[in-house]
């Protein structure tokens, strides 16, 4: 019952913005900030499904694919290195310099290496999202309860079966909280590969649609990254829950005892 | 030839000017289906000892032979159960999950799960196969750590300190629970533990170390009457008496100079 307020109050906040956006810009003949009735008629012309096939799965494509190569190379890496104090003292600051690059700088980097393609805007946004994984599967795998794993040593469980079923749960937690980081990350790289360098996606569409002075485009673009930025993240977090429920409930379980 | 020798053991901390010699020398057996209690003052290298004799620390010198073979990495006759219950039971597992894990050694298939049940049964857990480690008390957990041991099948059961932190009445419960257990499978067990009541109302034997670093100081046979009753037991003359002496030799222990300044700490 207050899941469901919960989200009724969630979406009524929600719809009063757009009801504050509506009124306040209706009367508007600012030729830069058009009215909220047209952005979403445009809104429905433009991604409903006009250009999803062409902007909106190419975007979302380079998207998954980064992402889900930084996953994979941040959780196995995170393993590899966490579980060595010299391999992690060794990797350190290399790590962390590479992750003070900003990510958009190296896009000059990769249009020259690997041209403006889907190759080099994947790489890019994998390249931005490896790092916060990639850190904090380190530092979760680190920080495995030493008695968890000599639990499984003195059960004599092999150290394929102790990664697979004991470290990589206990750090799970930490993993995901580098992986929602990452997300984040993923999607403004996104973006902003597209407005570099490219002839479609999203990002390619908004700076389009300003450069041609289609304004009401431009704006439902925007919108489009938003809700779709917010999707993501919903699902995400819907996956993690699932994952770790004993996780919050260990904790919150912890936290009544005390 | 007894089932389990150690045989001058030794484990130092470190090197150098930093080392720390946490046990020294120590030579013990152990019979088949013995009860074996393992006391001493605080930091005397009780721990250290138990995870030398599981294969999960080398030894510095010496050695533990398990059944003639010497022990270098943990042997799957061997099952241990570690104090800390809510940091060695795997959280995302249920109880049985848990119990099952380390059947996978063992290759049993779905035998294993219906092992696991039995032994959450045996301990009493027979209706909280499902639950999550969460869902439990600290002294239920135990019991999912307990059963986890018997499932395995072990002849020799290693306990550090396991009751140690629990309440009092779980405690006396738990203690009745591994005497049961252990008559009924007829287990050997090394119980590495800090309070001299529990040391003699468990143990056939009574390991006492000295201060660290540990050597043995005096073992102590129990002849207590069995079965043991938390009450009549502990009513006896000669619970009392050994109770006594065990807590002197300790507290004589404890007030002992330490051999040199480096002999601190384990």
């Amino acid at each position: 019952m207050r899941r469901v307020t919960a989200a009724a109050i969630e979406l009524a906040m929600a719809l009063a913005l757009l009801a504050v956006w509506w009124i306040w810009s209706a009367g508007s003949d600012s030729f830069y900030f058009p009215p909220l009735p047209d952005i979403l008629a445009t809104f429905g012309d433009t991604w409903v499904f006009a250009r999803a096939g062409s902007d909106v799965v190419p975007s979302l494509a380079r998207l998954t694919a980064g992402f889900s190569i930084a996953v994979v190379i941040g959780i196995g890496g995170g393993i590899l290195l966490g579980g060595s104090r010299t391999a992690r003292g060794a990797v350190g600051p290399i790590v962390e310099f590479l992750r003070a690059i900003p990510p958009p700088a190296l896009i000059p980097a990769g249009i020259v290496a690997l041209g403006i393609g889907d190759v080099m805007k994947v790489f890019i946004i994998a390249m931005a999202c490896i790092w916060p994984i990639l850190l904090n599967a380190i530092d979760g795998v680190a920080g495995v309860e030493t008695t968890l794993v000599e639990t499984a040593r003195s059960y004599g469980i092999r150290r394929r079966d102790r990664l697979r079923f004991v470290i990589l749960p206990a750090a799970l937690p930490q993993i995901f909280a580098g992986m929602r980081i990452s997300l984040s990350v993923a999607i403004i790289v996104m973006v902003v590969s597209e407005m570099v360098a490219s002839s479609n996606g999203i990002g390619f569409f908004i700076l389009q649609s300003q450069r041609s002075f289609a304004i009401a485009e431009m704006w439902s673009g925007i919108l489009l990254l938003g809700l779709l930025g917010y999707a993501l993240n919903r699902g995400l977090t819907r996956i993690e829950r699932r994952m770790l429920h004993w996780h919050r409930a260990t904790r919150s379980s912890a936290l009544a005892r005390t | 030839m007894s089932l389990l020798e150690v045989h001058e053991l030794s484990k130092v901390y470190g090197e150098g000017a930093a080392a720390t010699p946490a046990i020294s020398e120590l030579t013990f057996a152990v019979e088949e289906r013995e009860f074996v209690c393992v006391i001493g003052p605080s930091g005397c290298g009780k721990t250290t000892l138990l995870r030398c004799v599981a294969g999960l620390l080398a030894p510095t010198a010496g050695s533990v032979v398990l059944r003639g073979k010497r022990v270098a990495r943990p042997p799957d006759e061997m099952a241990l159960v570690f104090q800390e219950y809510n940091r060695s039971l795997f959280p995302w597992m249920t109880a049985r999950q848990n119990v099952a894990f380390p059947l996978r050694r063992k290759r049993l298939g779905k035998q294993g799960a219906a092992r696991a049940e039995t032994a959450l049964d045996e301990v009493g857990l027979g209706r909280f196969v499902d639950h999550y480690p969460w869902q439990l008390s600290g002294g239920m957990q135990q019991r999912v750590a307990i059963a986890r041991a018997l499932a395995y099948q072990p002849s020799v059961l290693l306990m550090d300190e396991p009751f140690a932190s629990v309440d009092a009445q779980t405690r006396a419960d738990l203690e009745d629970l591994i005497l049961q257990l252990r008559q009924r499978f007829g287990v050997t067990v090394v119980f590495v533990t800090h309070d001299i009541d529990e040391a003699v109302y468990l143990g056939d034997r009574i390991v006492v170390l000295t201060r660290a670093p540990g050597r043995i100081r005096e073992t102590v046979l129990v002849g207590l009457p069995e079965p043991r009753d938390q009450i009549e037991t502990k009513a006896l003359a000669e619970f009392t008496r050994l109770r006594t002496h065990v807590n002197r030799v300790i507290k004589q222990e404890a007030a002992r100079q330490p051999a040199s300044p480096d002999a601190q700490g384990s």
